[in-house]
């Protein structure tokens, strides 16, 4: 499974996934510059945590244009699978490939620190290899992970199944408490009404190794190789 | 022709501003007691070249639609003034 992590100026995480998928999972990475205009040739496409353009205007509303963003674009369209991490997921939503909005965290405060995210749909590419309700310790560093969905929308999501994620304690229950960032339903992750774009403001990339404090992010990117080698591995 | 754009930006109705409620906690602290409804928006202005104010304001709403808003969260409105050069 040849992954590509999208690079723009201001990512901060690209290494980190890109040591995950070569390291870790043990499949082909490159990275991709955000001046690039095709994707060709690769699998999957990870857009990366960080601070494209310096976030102005608003996370991930620049970024959304940068010259890649219309073959990433084609390449979801056509069922390819794309993982949006942090500011990724900001790019990914604002781009319009993912339902619903990210802002200011209701404290107002920048948060780093582990979550606990229960797995809500484990139907999906990207969570197949995973138990339905599992909680996975994850961390998040964020000050834009406020996610927001009108009525109608929320309404869809839920009976869509595309919440993904939701912030949960650490035995698997929703509460203030465990809820990081002030998201609207404690979401943490949704996906696109086909399933195969994924957007969710937890890192997996880094907690894919016990030294790391957690290995359970890993069952993403195993989930996303699973379903890749269930279509006969067929580079798209 | 060229024309001034002024254009405000608020988080929807139903979006909760946390912002404006930092704020608004902070002029009850300065004891502006009958303060409510704090929100905190943006305000950014550009000028451009248009022969007429429709097309302008074409434009500008189009600019709002496409990047200098997120229309899941935010509103926007706009005044346009005739630069005379």
């Amino acid at each position: 499974m040849k992954c590509g992590v999208i690079v723009f100026p201001g990512s901060n995480c690209d290494l980190d996934a890109y040591y995950l998928v070569r390291d870790v999972l043990r499949e082909p990475v490159s990275y991709i510059w955000h001046e690039e205009r095709s994707v060709d040739g690769y699998d999957a496409l990870i857009l990366p945590g960080g601070f494209s353009y310096g976030d102005y205007l608003r996370s991930g509303a620049i970024a959304r244009f940068a010259p890649v963003m219309g073959a990433v674009e084609q390449f979801a369209r056509a069922g390819g699978l794309v993982l949006g991490i942090c500011n990724g997921f900001q790019v990914l939503t604002e781009a319009g490939l993912l339902p619903g909005a990210l802002y200011r965290n209701a404290h107002l405060q920048f948060r780093c620190r582990q979550t606990y995210i229960r797995v809500e749909n484990n139907g999906l590419p990207f969570t197949r290899a995973a138990r339905a309700g599992q909680v996975l310790r994850v961390p998040i560093a964020h000050g834009d992970g406020n996610y927001f969905a009108g009525t109608a929308l929320l309404e869809e999501l839920r009976a869509r199944r595309q919440v993904v994620f939701r912030y949960v304690d650490e035995t698997g229950e929703r509460c203030a408490a465990a809820n990081p960032n002030g998201s609207l339903d404690d979401i943490a992750g949704v996906c696109n009404a086909a399933g195969n774009v994924l957007g969710m403001m937890p890192h997996p990339e880094r907690a894919g190794e016990a030294l790391l404090g957690s290995e359970d992010g890993l069952v993403i990117f195993r989930s996303m190789l699973d379903y890749f080698k269930a279509l006969g591995g067929v580079r798209r | 022709m060229r024309w001034k754009a002024k254009i405000e930006v608020t988080l929807k109705k139903e979006v909760l501003d946390p912002q404006g409620a930092a704020v608004e906690g902070a002029l009850q602290v300065l004891n502006y007691r009958n303060v409510r409804q704090v929100r905190v928006g943006k305000y950014m202005e550009l000028l451009l070249e248009a022969p007429a104010r429709e097309e302008a304001a074409r434009q500008v709403e189009e600019m709002c639609r496409r990047l200098l808003t997120n229309p899941v969260i935010e509103d926007f409105s706009y005044t346009l003034l005739g630069e005379t050069p």
